[in-house]
Order: structure tokens, then C-alpha cells, then sequence
């Protein structure tokens, strides 16, 4: 506490940073944490890395990053801070291992300012919004100009990325930097049936990615967040990568986008569906409340600035269990009818009992109805008609069958058919919009 | 003998009217705070029938699952019964206060014996409210969690959860009202006993076929979907 005050003192005694105040009142860093912050000082670059258990591909993560420092910005002050939630394989320890020495003989260039690296704990186990914090303050400490947030997992990475997510925060200035990447046709089906769509309509800015683990943002943004953010209630702070981006479009920010390349393929498990839920859509409908003022005034949509292609699809044969998506699919709506009777409306659900019936051949979910469903779900979330995780929970099912449907449609889809599919989903989502408002009004 | 009997029936007379006039204020008084607790009783509802509507009592115990046992008894909602047993348990203490005044012997440890009782009557029923509550809420998150995890007969493992809670629950009302305690403690005991027997039968024997499926489902078919991708959400 008391390193921080100095620091404050010293550093900007003249006008004390709102936020910096926030933080010295109640600061969550450990003071080993601010005593290397404060030897580090005032840096330009800061890039974050929140880890738990990444020992397998956090090597090649820091070593694209710092290649990618070395090379694109050889003359900048630069900082690593690595968040990490309790892991016990050695990930911190491989953080602040990595030397620049190790990167310096293959990029054959030589940095002309010393590249810190500091390590944290903030707890035992992983919570996104606690590292996010972590990183978040430093860089409002640090005072750093551009800031970048790197996946662990993708150790696919290459050092350009961090140029690219950069740059436009470091030489354009833009506030946020959201990625866009080159992903399967059947990858990201959340995203590209729900996140995106949503926040589209909903915001009227065309992000492709809301929901990011790889995004630059300038340190202003970082402040107002921080500030900005319930990072004290549990529930609200889970999503904030999400609730980042919704707060750089709701403070009227300058965002753009940036095509990285190929998305690793992370293995996932059926019982990922859930959390993931839980990560992105509960927070996007919790926004709903806060947010109405801005997103109620807005009809169509913008695109936003993109450097690079705007969507790159790969077409690879993938095997899905096409018949446990149908059976949950149908089980849901079978076994949940009491819940979504709270939740949907009577002719929505209805429709989907008779889609529930359907063989697998004639299987169809229409995206007219999978909006209409969505947005029932959202302005009774907004109700909270029976307990929010309730709700959130209960979209498990309803979207494995969206999901099925997504996959037959566009099974033997080009490129151009699978883009087009989605773009005719987003206009959905966005003639729609009424529904869902006279739906939140007249839940009222 | 005619004068005497005129005597006693003149005395008679008199003992009754004494008696009258000795009652009929208290009467009066009885008749008074009758009409009084109905007023008073009246004002109480009203403004409790506005409260449990504010607060939305009725959603509450729809998701209690009381609401639908209502329906089935053809009653009216929530708010409205409980506004109504309200209104007539008010009344009736007013009553029973009017009645206490008349200084009838022996019915005034009755009185008594049913104002001690008040309480622990609104504690039971609280508590017959919030475990309604929570069976609701942990039946519907089984049942959610079962269905996310494509676990068989989601809604059997939903009820089993629900009425282990309700059977839970009705045991420590009981036991809170004081009604045959030690039956309800024993009668628990069975019942609980008897479901746990019931269930380890039912997984053990009678359920067979069902159990084998289940862990052929559990781990042959997990085995074969390791080589197919689930769909990526992110």
C-alpha cells in the first residue's frame, strides 16, 4: 500500500490518475508484485498473460512475444505480466525463465531497452476476471501507452500478432483491437450463431470476435475499465473479456480489427458448453441492464475498420457426433418443458417441441427461431424469471440443436455459403430487435 | 306450595336476569372485538395482499412448486391464501380474545394454549416455504445438470432429489408444530430408510438393465466418441 502512494507521489504528483487513487485505496497486488512494477516504471508496451497449467505451450507463447518485441518494437519500452491462477506445473517459473538471449540469435536484432518480465500470483485457482484485473492495474501503474493480452493456450502464434494487435493502439490511436481469425467452417459456432450476431444487433458494430482471449487496447481504455468494471461481485466479473469489448463500444471508443491467422484448434469436451455459456452469453445479457440506454437507441449495424480479410473459413473434413447434439437437443426440450415454460413463450416453444420431433434427415432449427428463442431467453434473464445460472444453464441444450442445424446446413457449404449463412443469421438477429424490446418492456 | 312456587320461580327469574346483566356487557364486549378483529383482520389482509403482490410472492412460489398445488386443489394463488389464512387467523384471535373476556372456566387455558402456539405455527410455515423453495431449485439443477451431461431419466433423478428434500422438510415441520413428534421421527426414519433401500434395489436389481446401459453409455460410448471432435463453441 504504501509503495503505492510513493509511487502515485512521485509519479504524477500533480494530477493523481482517478483509478491510481482506487487502486492505492484498496489495492489487490501483493507488494512483491508493486515493488517489481515500481523498478520497472513508466513503460510504452505492455503485454499480459494470464496462465494456469500452460507449462506445454507457454515456451513458445513468450518466445513469440518477445521475438515479436525484438523485432517490431526494438525501441520501446516493453513489459511482460504474467497473471497466473496457482498453477503447479511450472508456468510462472517458465515465464520469467525465458531469456531474450534465447530469441536474440534467430531474429538476429538486438533490443535497445531491457524487456522486464514479472510474474503473479493472484490466487489458487483460474478466475479470468482476477487476471484480467491484475494485468489491467499494472498497465494503469506502469502507465503504459499499448497493451496487448495474449492467449497461453495458442501456441500456434506467430510474433507478428502482437505487431498487428499494437500498432494500431501504439502509432493510430485505437482504443481496442479485437481479432479476427482463419477458423474452421464448424469452430466457433457460439460465436459465430449467438455472440456475434447479438452483439451486432444489439450495439450496431460488426466485431467479429467480442469474446477474445488475443486483444490490444490502449492503456485509457485500461483505466476506464478498471474503474468501471464490479470486479468485487463474483458473478458480475465473470466475462470480462467480454464485458471489455462491450465496454470499449459502449464508451464510444476508436475500434478496429486486425486478421491475426489461424486459430489453434483447442480440444473441447461436451462439458465445456456449459462454462463457455456462462463465460459469454450470461455476461452479454447481464450488460443488457446496464447497457439499454445504448443499445435500445440503435437499428442496423457498422462495420469496423479491418486490416486484412474480414472472415477466412477452412473447410477441412472434422467428425461431429451429429446424433448426441440431436439426442440432447431433444432430451432438453423433452425433460426441461417446466423450465422453459417460466422462460420461452408459448408459440416459441411450441415450435421447438415440433422441431424436437423431427428425424435427423429433415432436421431444421430456423434462425428466425433460434432469435426469437435467444432473445426470450435474454429479456427473461433480464426478469430473472427463475435463477440466472438457471437460464443460462437451460440454453445448453437449445443451442446444441441451433448447433446441429448450423452443421447440416452448411455441411457441403463453401467458404462463400458458410459466410453467407452467418450474415443472413446477423440480419436476423438484427430485424428482430424489436421483438426483443417489446419483449423487455412489456416484462417489465 | 303455590306461593312457594311462585318464590322460586321469582328467584329464578331473578338469578337469570342477574346473570344476564352480569354477561351481557361482557357480551357486548365480545361482540365488539368480534367486529373489531374483522375490521382490523380486513385492513391486515388487504395490506398484505399488496405486499406479497409487490414483492412478487406469487412467481416466488411458482418456482417453489407451491403454486401448482394450488392449482391442482383449485385455490386461488399464493398471495391470496396466505393473505386470507392471515385475515382468519387474526379474527379468530380477536374472537377467541372476545370469548376469554366472557371468563368462561377452562376455555381460557385453551386461549391461551393457541396464542403460545402462533408462532411456531408462522415458523413452520416458513419453513415449509423455504424448503419448498430450495426442493424447487435443487431438483431443477439436477435436472438441468443431467440433461447438459445426456445422463438417463434426467427427470427421475430431479423428483428423487425433490421429494428427499420435501420428505426432509415435512419432518422438521412437524417436529416444529409438536404434532406426534415421535411418529414423525420414526415415520422420517422409515421413509428415508425405505427410499435409500428402494433406490440401491432399484440401481441393484430391479434397475439392471437400465444401470448397465448407463455405464455402457458412460464409458464404451466415451471411449468411441474420443475420436470425434465436439463442436468448438469458441
Amino acid at each position: 500500500m504504501r509503495i503505492v502512494e510513493t509511487m502515485s507521489h512521485d509519479a504524477a504528483q500533480a494530477t493523481p490518475h482517478l483509478s491510481e487513487m482506487k487502486l492505492a485505496e484498496d489495492t489487490f497486488l501483493t507488494d512483491d508484485f508493486l515493488r517489481q512494477l515500481v523498478n520497472v516504471g513508466e513503460v510504452d508496451i505492455l503485454v499480459g498473460l494470464p496462465t494456469h497449467n500452460n507449462a506445454k505451450t507457454i515456451g513458445s507463447v513468450v518466445k513469440s512475444i518477445q521475438s515479436g518485441i525484438l523485432r517490431w518494437f526494438p525501441r520501446e519500452r516493453a513489459v511482460i505480466i504474467n497473471a497466473d491462477g496457482g498453477s503447479r506445473d511450472g508456468t510462472p517459473e517458465l515465464v520469467t525463465g525465458i531469456s531474450i538471449d534465447d530469441v536474440r540469435p534467430a531474429t538476429n536484432l538486438n533490443a535497445l531497452r531491457t524487456l522486464h518480465s514479472i510474474s503473479t500470483r493472484y490466487g489458487n485457482s483460474p478466475t479470468s476476471s482476477a487476471a484480467m484485473r491484475t494485468i489491467l492495474a499494472a498497465a494503469e501503474l506502469l502507465q503504459a501507452k499499448a497493451c496487448v493480452m495474449m492467449s497461453p493456450e495458442s501456441s500456434g502464434i506467430e510474433d507478428e500478432w502482437l505487431s498487428r494487435l499494437l500498432r494500431p493502439v501504439r502509432n493510430e490511436g485505437f482504443d481496442l483491437v479485437t481479432p479476427i481469425y482463419r477458423r474452421h467452417k464448424f469452430e466457433g459456432v457460439l460465436l459465430t450463431n449467438l455472440l456475434y450476431p447479438m452483439t451486432r444487433a444489439l450495439y450496431g458494430v460488426r466485431i467479429r470476435e467480442p469474446y477474445t482471449h488475443d486483444v490490444g487496447f490502449s492503456g485509457r481504455l485500461a483505466g476506464e475499465f478498471l474503474l468501471q468494471n464490479s470486479w468485487e461481485d463474483e458473478a458480475a466479473a465473470s466475462g470480462s473479456e467480454l464485458r471489455f469489448t462491450l465496454a470499449g463500444l459502449t464508451g464510444h471508443h476508436r475500434i478496429c480489427q486486425v486478421f491475426l491467422g489461424e486459430k489453434e484448434h483447442i480440444e473441447r469436451h461436451a462439458s465445456d458448453l456449459v462454462p463457455a455459456l456462462r463465460q459469454t452469453v450470461a455476461p452479454l445479457f447481464s450488460a443488457l441492464e446496464p447497457d439499454f440506454p445504448a443499445w435500445s437507441a440503435v437499428t442496423g449495424s457498422q462495420p469496423v475498420p479491418t486490416t486484412g480479410p474480414d472472415h477466412e473459413v477452412s473447410l477441412d473434413p472434422l467428425r461431429v457426433n451429429r446424433k448426441r447434439l440431436r439426442e440432447i437437443f431433444s432430451t432438453g426440450v423433452a425433460e426441461l418443458a417446466s423450465v422453459f415454460q417460466a422462460i420461452l413463450s408459448p408459440s416459441t416453444l411450441t415450435e421447438l417441441r415440433g422441431i424436437a420431433r423431427m428425424d435427423e434427415e429433415e432436421f431444421r432449427f430456423p434462425a428466425e427461431l433460434w432469435v426469437r428463442t435467444v432473445y426470450e431467453f435474454a429479456a427473461s434473464y433480464h426478469k430473472s424469471v427463475i435463477s440466472r445460472d438457471h437460464i443460462i444453464q437451460s440454453l445448453a441444450p437449445l443451442f446444441r440443436g441451433r448447433a446441429l442445424a448450423f452443421l447440416i446446413e452448411n455441411r457441403t457449404g463453401s467458404a462463400e455459403d458458410v459466410e453467407n449463412n452467418i450474415e443472413a443469421i446477423c440480419l436476423e438477429f438484427e430485424r428482430l430487435k424489436p421483438y426483443l424490446l417489446e419483449m423487455w418492456k412489456s416484462r417489465e | 306450595m303455590r306461593e312457594m312456587i311462585i318464590s322460586e320461580l321469582s328467584q329464578a327469574v331473578q338469578d337469570l336476569a342477574r346473570g344476564f346483566a352480569h354477561y351481557l356487557p361482557r357480551f357486548i364486549v365480545m361482540l365488539i372485538l368480534g367486529l373489531a378483529g374483522w375490521a382490523a383482520a380486513f385492513v391486515v389482509k388487504v395490506i398484505l395482499r399488496s405486499i406479497l403482490r409487490l414483492v412478487q410472492f406469487d412467481r416466488l412460489s411458482e418456482n417453489a412448486g407451491a403454486s401448482q398445488l394450488l392449482k391442482k386443489a383449485a385455490l386461488p394463488p399464493a398471495s391470496e391464501v396466505v393473505s386470507r389464512f392471515v385475515f382468519w387467523l387474526v379474527w379468530l384471535g380477536f374472537i377467541l380474545l372476545g370469548v376469554s373476556v366472557l371468563g368462561i372456566f377452562g376455555l381460557q387455558e385453551q386461549i391461551g394454549k393457541f396464542f403460545f402456539f402462533l408462532p411456531r405455527l408462522f415458523v413452520a410455515m416458513f419453513i415449509l416455504f423455504v424448503g419448498l423453495l430450495a426442493a424447487s431449485f435443487f431438483s431443477r439443477a439436477a435436472l438441468l445438470a443431467a440433461v447438459n451431461a445426456n445422463i438417463p431419466s434426467p427427470r427421475v433423478l430431479s423428483q428423487s432429489i425433490r421429494t428427499i428434500i420435501i420428505v426432509f422438510v415435512l419432518s422438521i415441520v412437524f417436529e416444529e408444530l409438536g404434532i406426534a413428534e415421535q411418529t414423525m421421527l420414526v415415520a422420517f426414519g422409515i421413509a428415508f430408510g425405505a427410499l435409500m433401500l428402494g433406490l440401491a434395489i432399484a440401481f441393484g436389481f430391479g434397475g439392471k438393465d437400465l444401470a448397465q446401459q448407463f455405464l455402457e453409455k458412460k464409458f464404451l460410448r466415451a471411449q468411441k466418441e474420443e475420436n470425434e471432435d465436439e463442436l468448438s463453441p469458441l
